[in-house]
């Protein structure tokens, strides 16, 4: 059962050579024996799972079966479940049983997707390492003492480690994409309003959006086919004719324009990742592609602009949880101030204060057009960096991440330097469009990931284009030492 | 020293729409509290706002009514703070594109029209309630109202007297039921007042400082608040004191306002659009279907009854002034009955006595019908319109009398036989020489008089009209 495709695994399961109930009893047997080592779930209910899983089987028996029916599915904890504790990494939530579902999670109820778990997660979505939840730190399955990333830290670790064979994830500003490439599988950021944010804990409203986290791009596809679509209940999100993610795989990437900026590959790039970069990109051109060179002159200013806009948003979001209705509150109070500032004193973390701060500074009075305004007409022009560029390439390659894992604590001191992590990512977000990491290969046994930046709703193409390398490589299938 | 009032108002009007601003939530009043808090007004984690269509028609409306531009695209803005009862820790509103304004409301002031400026009308959401002293230690949050949608219209400091600030809420109130999108019920706080009040030496140019009355619910209280706002500035003043920039509430069993907070210490609501709403985009096309399925605007009406019906400028205004009274009064019109005579009796006898008991026109005792019949039978002279309102009163509580069989009851029928008429006349002519005297010597008002004479014998029944033509034949004999 181990290392099979999701589209194995559906076709196993439809042939019955084994059930969901045994795929799922298999998948949770690993999660008991590595989870500890790993800290990769925040909530693990077999019973929950079991009778999801029973219910796939009668299903299949049913001849009822759709491509994702019984198989086990990790969700990140960000996206409300209904019945289960979801706690977003944090200590504000702790206690929080979600009493509806996300519209993520219905959608993988919906095909009969079996939940495995609740994952890890850096608090509230912010951080870079994993290493800000609440529920502790997650170790990298390559080697327990670099972090996994993050935030989506504990899908991350579960994919990498065969903990499922899918996992769902969030990106606001490379919570997807740097954690797969420090953690060595394929994980997809779709444009923004693609997948429905209703249910999903937000973070940064404008930039937060849900995808796969799989080992394949194949699987990646199968997951969007469920994952993506219109909804009502989320406002932002776009009214498009369902599509088959999987329709353009296998398609010829010959002549494909592959446009390189030169602005990913200065300063701040580990050396040995750039050669693993090249490397891969020698590989497109194998493959008949034609490489450009390209310039996204303001993305120097991403990470800036970034940790305005996304601070702002998050001080505004995190204003509900003040103790009042759910979700944790102090012990001892004088009166109503005194309840607001103990319980977001204790119930947030660090750096969730901190970017509370941020955010409430930069829209303050006096400091809102400085900063607020300003960031916002740069990130037109980063979005506008992007339509040029695509007027003469098809898809934007580079690093999704500056260097491989790195030491648990290492960054933890200096959020510079942590946010540093995310100027490959960022951008994207900034613009709302689709990217991909795959794995690209491995300095000193540790995975490097390729980022794949595609045109508004080029998911389809994207996912074909990724597919045609992982059809000529195989560093997306290897696995981590100890997790075989 | 003699000093100018300004006024402007802020009002918050709650729209008549079936569920909440931004959920499927019921904005029913008065249930069981938090029964209508949905996971949207509970601000769960994960729940997003998507806008209720209807009130945007409300504002649509709104806009057409006072003549404003209607912003083709504007934008809903996060109003940041903390409060038990703002369960999202911040408000939905819009800040700087709204969707209303400018525009403007006219009124009449002291016989002339003014025109109210409107700077902008915005859409919103209510917050909670907070109920103080359920228990000694404990405050209950009630989220039935949270998300109710608003519209807030906000005008220039146009009016200058607390009378035009009640002349401008009343017309506005009457407004907005006409164009149905409000309830109008004040006392469920279906439409407050935030008045501002400053004053100004006479004649300078330069605004005093103002003061910020909150949520007024009555017309009375507009008055009693302003009136005592602006004696109180102005007496500071005087005093050599100096007005604080300030939110005030006004406490209707003193009649007095007291400072709230004072806006140094005021919130910084950190303003910014919300990313979870798209820009509101308003089509041409979609204004234009409002429009068509709006009635008519009161004061097209008021000018239509004063030109078609021949009414005077301020019965017509009255009778516009609400939808239900107009409704009336047109109903009696289709009945075929004098429209000024109708007027006359729906703003005289129908509006006291609808006054004095309580009671809304559209819930009155007589209906239209039983109205039309009695003003007929003045029309055609069965009886003296003094005769009717003894009718009037009769009928009032006896909804099974018909206007005939009541004057029949009361011996009311006018007396038309000319025989009956000519004796009545002579005797009053007999006794009353010396009035007859003063008539002929030229003055004109011991005719009336004399006329009076008549219709007294007679009870009240005589037809005036025939009284008059024969005592002039009479007397010029």
């Amino acid at each position: 059962m181990l290392n099979l495709s999701l589209q194995s695994l559906s076709s196993n399961l439809e042939k019955k050579t084994f059930s969901s109930l045994e795929l799922s009893k298999f998948y949770l047997q690993r999660i008991k024996h590595h989870n500890p080592s790993l800290n990769a779930f925040i909530t693990i209910d077999e019973e929950k799972s079991l009778l999801m899983a029973s219910k796939a089987d009668e299903l299949i028996a049913k001849g009822k079966k759709l491509p994702l029916t019984g198989i086990p599915i990790a969700q990140k904890d960000i996206f409300c479940s209904q019945g289960w504790t979801t706690t977003c990494g944090s200590k504000m939530l702790e206690n929080f049983i979600a009493p509806y579902d996300a519209t993520v999670i219905e959608k993988f109820n919906e095909v009969g997707a079996v939940n495995i778990g609740k994952t890890n997660m850096d608090e509230f979505a912010m951080g870079s390492s994993n290493e800000t939840s609440y529920f502790g730190a997650v170790k990298n399955p390559w080697n327990l003492d670099l972090v996994p990333g993050g935030s989506s830290g504990g899908s991350a670790a579960v994919i990498a480690a065969r903990l499922a064979p899918g996992a769902t994830g969030t990106d606001t500003g490379g919570s997807i994409r740097q954690p797969a490439s420090l953690c060595g599988f394929t994980g997809l950021k779709p444009t923004y309003g693609l997948v429905s944010r209703y249910g999903m804990i937000a973070f940064a409203s404008s930039l937060d959006q849900a995808g796969p986290m799989a080992i394949s791009a194949e699987d990646c596809s199968l997951m969007m086919n469920v994952m993506t679509g219109h909804d009502r209940r989320d406002s932002t999100s776009i009214e498009r004719d369902k599509e088959d993610y999987g329709s353009k795989l296998n398609g010829s990437i010959k002549g494909l324009k592959i446009g390189i900026p030169k602005e990913f590959f200065g300063e701040g790039l580990d050396s040995s990742v750039q050669k693993v970069i090249d490397c891969a990109i020698d590989e497109y051109k194998k493959l008949g592609a034609e490489i450009i060179e390209i310039s996204l002159p303001n993305n120097h200013l991403a990470i800036p602009v970034y940790y305005v806009i996304a601070p702002a948003e998050a001080s505004s979001n995190l204003s509900r949880y003040d103790g009042v209705r759910y979700g944790f509150r102090t012990k001892e109070y004088d009166d109503l101030m005194d309840m607001y500032f103990k319980t977001r004193q204790e119930g947030f973390g660090e750096e969730v204060k901190r970017r509370i701060l941020i955010g409430t500074y930069v829209l303050s009075a006096g400091y809102y057009d400085a900063y607020y305004l300003k960031a916002q007409k740069i990130r037109r022009l980063i979005s506008e960096d992007f339509t040029k560029v695509f007027k003469k390439c098809d898809v934007i390659m580079g690093p999704s991440a500056p260097s491989v894992a790195f030491k648990a604590g290492e960054k933890q001191e200096d959020p510079l330097a942590m946010y540093m992590q995310d100027i490959y990512t960022i951008s994207t977000n900034l613009a709302g469009l689709p990217a991909m990491s795959i794995p690209a290969g491995f300095v000193n046994h540790l995975p490097v990931g390729l980022q794949l930046i595609g045109n508004y709703f080029s998911e389809a193409n994207l996912l074909n284009i990724a597919h045609s390398f992982q059809k000529n490589t195989d560093w997306h299938l290897q696995s981590a030492k100890g997790f075989e | 020293m003699d000093w100018d009032i300004v006024i402007g108002i802020e009002t918050h009007v709650q729209l008549k729409t079936k569920s909440k601003q931004f959920s499927g939530a019921s904005i029913a009043y008065g249930n069981e509290p938090n029964s209508q808090a949905c996971l949207v007004s509970l601000a769960y984690p994960g729940v997003l706002p998507v806008l209720n269509n209807e009130s945007v028609n409300c504002a649509i409306k709104l806009g057409l009514a006072i003549n404003a531009k209607i912003a083709p695209r504007s934008i809903f803005a996060r109003k940041n703070y903390f409060y038990p009862d703002l369960p999202k820790g911040y408000q939905i509103s819009q800040m700087e594109l709204p969707i209303v304004g400018p525009g403007y409301l006219s009124i009449n002031a002291n016989g002339k029209n003014k025109n109210i400026r409107i700077l902008r009308a915005h859409l919103e959401e209510d917050a909670g309630k907070s109920s103080h002293g359920i228990s000694q230690d404990k405050t209950g949050i009630d989220l039935n109202r949270a998300g109710t949608p608003l519209l807030e219209i906000v005008t220039e400091p146009d009016m200058s007297s607390a009378e035009e600030a009640v002349t401008y809420a009343k017309k506005l109130h009457e407004l907005v039921q006409w164009i149905d999108i409000c309830d109008g019920n004040m006392q469920e706080g279906s439409f407050r007042c935030d008045v501002n009040v400053s004053v100004k030496k006479k004649g300078t140019d330069e605004l005093g400082t103002r003061r910020e009355i909150k949520n007024l619910n009555s017309f009375k209280f507009i008055k009693q608040a302003v009136d005592y706002e602006v004696n109180w500035q102005i007496e500071t003043l005087e005093d050599g004191g100096k007005i604080d920039q300030a939110t005030i509430l006004f406490n209707p069993e003193t009649g007095e306002t007291k400072a709230m907070r004072s806006k140094e210490e005021a919130n910084d609501y950190r303003y910014f659009p919300d990313p979870d709403l798209l820009p509101l985009l308003v089509s041409q096309e979609k204004i234009d279907e409002i429009k068509k399925s709006m009635p008519k605007l009161p004061d097209e009406v008021q000018e239509s009854f004063q030109k078609e019906l021949g009414l005077s400028e301020y019965d017509a205004s009255e009778i516009t002034a609400n939808s239900e009274v107009t409704k009336y009064f047109l109903a009696l019109v289709e009945s075929k009955v004098n429209p000024k005579l109708s007027a006359n009796w729906i703003l005289g006898n129908l509006y006291s006595r609808l006054n004095e008991e309580g009671i809304d026109i559209n819930k009155s005792p007589i209906d239209t019908k039983r109205l039309a019949e009695l003003i007929k039978r003045i029309e055609d002279s069965t009886i003296s319109n003094n005769a009717a309102k003894e009718v009037f009163d009769f009928i009032w509580d006896k909804s099974s009398v018909t206007v005939d069989e009541a004057i029949e009851e009361l011996g009311l029928k006018q007396i038309s036989d000319s025989g009956e008429i000519d004796n009545l006349v002579d005797e009053v002519l007999k006794n009353n020489q010396p009035m007859v005297e003063e008539y002929l010597s030229g003055k004109e008002k011991a005719f009336n008089a004399l006329i009076g004479q008549i219709m007294k014998a007679s009870k009240g029944k005589a037809n005036p009209s025939q009284v008059s033509e024969l005592l002039k034949q009479k007397i010029s004999k």
